[in-house]
């Protein structure tokens, strides 16, 4: 990455409450493209949200976003930015959310064809292209409840990348999953990075962590306590707050 | 209590021909109403959970009132309120066909609001990330769960409804009750005539238990 390029995503002081909660305090973060970005801190410290303010599914009370040229404004008073934002960014879900009276196939097709217009034809090539990277294509005609927790979570990321975005948005993709299917999700989302995709990965996979991110984020109790390399963060963090996190989430 | 009285099969029996003209009756009113009633609750249970609060209150008084008054009490304001204040008089299956659209409109209302809220708010939340509208959010993926949800209750209701249909004898609808109450008048033998009403009402909403299961069983493969 080259600190020169346009970001993609750029927060400017960015506030967030839920009622009386302050969720996120003073956020400053710039993403470039092609960057690999990986959020860590305590469950409650605001990184879900804090990803989920990216593509609107929350709304922020003050600052500024900027997201690929759009902007938001707090308290959702921009739909139509909104609209366009979403469209070119994906998300992986912890729960994969995928659409259990669709098929694997119509779950991947039904955006590209009722939003961006593509025709059936079209889209289920695209679709059976994506599935087939992500190693399902062979259940393309299987309903979601038929398909291994590993292997939902992979379908979801086909459906999220059959938009063809540019910015993709991972909230805790493994957390739902059982041990051994992490490896076959976490692998396609090192794919992923590999071909050059921007993500922003909220996870507590922390071995992942170290060999796909570009940067790393701490974030304590709703603020940004430290940012840098894997290396910087993981081997020599210098908060308090990030040595104790990292004490905790790694002696096991 | 006489003990010597016998359960006249021949007059069960021969109550038949006079009481299955009265099925269509039944039927018509009983599916006649249900269809009203299912838009009806449709527009009511959606308006329930719209954002906007003056766009909840009616349906929250519609709820509210026809849940809340009795059935009997509601096709006989129809039957004999209604024409006084528009100055003629309505027919007697149309006032039937108009209770049950509104009660079971109340209910289905209900059931429309219960399916909608029980979708996970993931569900919506991955419609909206992909950039689907909020509209196509609702049509394609919220409300084919919900209304697949909403059949097990839907048959209920359409069983009670049924049912409630015997209730319009006394506004004179030649359902099978009043058929069943003609016969009986020339004929007093109400313990037949009635267990053979009864059993009709049983071969109806038997039949439509089983094409619901069938109905479920289809709609739910695909879960």
């Amino acid at each position: 990455m080259t600190s020169t390029q346009t970001p993609i995503v750029r927060m400017q002081k960015l506030h967030k409450h839920f009622g009386s909660l302050h969720v996120l305090k003073d956020i400053d973060l710039e993403i470039v493209p092609g960057e690999v970005v990986v959020v860590i801190g305590a469950s409650g410290s605001g990184k879900s949200t804090l990803i989920r303010c990216i593509n609107g599914l929350e709304e922020f009370q003050s600052g500024s976003l900027d997201v690929d040229g759009n902007t938001l404004l707090p308290n959702g008073k921009s739909s139509q930015a909104l609209q366009t934002i979403r469209t070119e960014v994906g998300m992986v879900f912890q729960q994969f959310n995928l659409f259990p009276h669709l098929s694997v196939l119509d779950n991947v097709t039904l955006a590209p064809m009722k939003v961006r217009g593509w025709s059936r034809q079209d889209a289920e090539e695209t679709a059976k292209r994506l599935l087939d990277r992500v190693g399902i294509a062979d259940q393309a005609n299987k309903y979601p409840s038929q398909l291994s927790g590993g292997q939902q979570q992979r379908v979801a990321l086909a459906r999220a990348l059959a938009m063809e975005p540019r910015l993709m948005l991972f909230d805790e993709p493994t957390s739902a999953l059982d041990p051994e299917m992490i490896g076959e999700v976490l692998d396609a989302m090192r794919e992923l990075a590999k071909e050059g995709m921007t993500m922003v990965i909220v996870t507590h996979e922390m071995g992942f962590a170290r060999e796909v991110a570009d940067r790393i984020i701490f974030i304590h109790k709703g603020e940004i306590a430290e940012q840098g390399t894997p290396e910087q963060l993981f081997d020599s963090p210098q908060h308090e707050r990030t040595q104790s996190f990292l004490a905790r989430v790694l002696k096991h | 209590m006489d003990v010597n009285f016998q359960f006249d099969w021949s007059a069960a029996f021969g109550s038949i021909p006079y009481l299955l003209p009265g099925i269509p009756w039944t039927l018509l009113i009983s599916f006649g109403g249900l269809a009203i009633g299912f838009f009806i609750g449709i527009f009511f249970g959606l308006l329930r959970i719209s954002p906007v609060r003056w766009l909840r209150w009616p349906a929250v008084v519609y709820v509210e009132v026809f849940r809340g008054t009795p059935i009997l009490v509601q096709v006989l304001f129809i039957f004999y309120g209604l024409p006084q204040l528009l100055g003629g008089p309505i027919n007697a299956l149309v006032a039937g066909i108009a209770a049950i659209a509104v009660n079971s409109g109340a209910y289905i209302s209900e059931i429309v609001r219960g399916g909608v809220q029980s979708i996970e708010r993931g569900q919506r939340e991955a419609s909206l990330s992909l950039g689907l509208s909020r509209v196509q959010a609702f049509r394609y993926v919220i409300w084919p769960q919900a209304l697949r949800r909403m059949i097990p209750p839907l048959g209920n209701q359409g069983i009670i409804s049924i049912k409630d249909t015997s209730l319009f004898s006394v506004i004179g609808v030649s359902e099978l009750v009043r058929q069943g109450q003609i016969y009986i008048a020339t004929t007093f033998t109400a313990l037949e005539v009635y267990f053979m009403v009864a059993l009709m009402y049983l071969a109806i909403t038997w039949t439509l238990s089983l094409v619901l299961r069938q109905i479920e069983r289809r709609g739910l493969a695909g879960q």
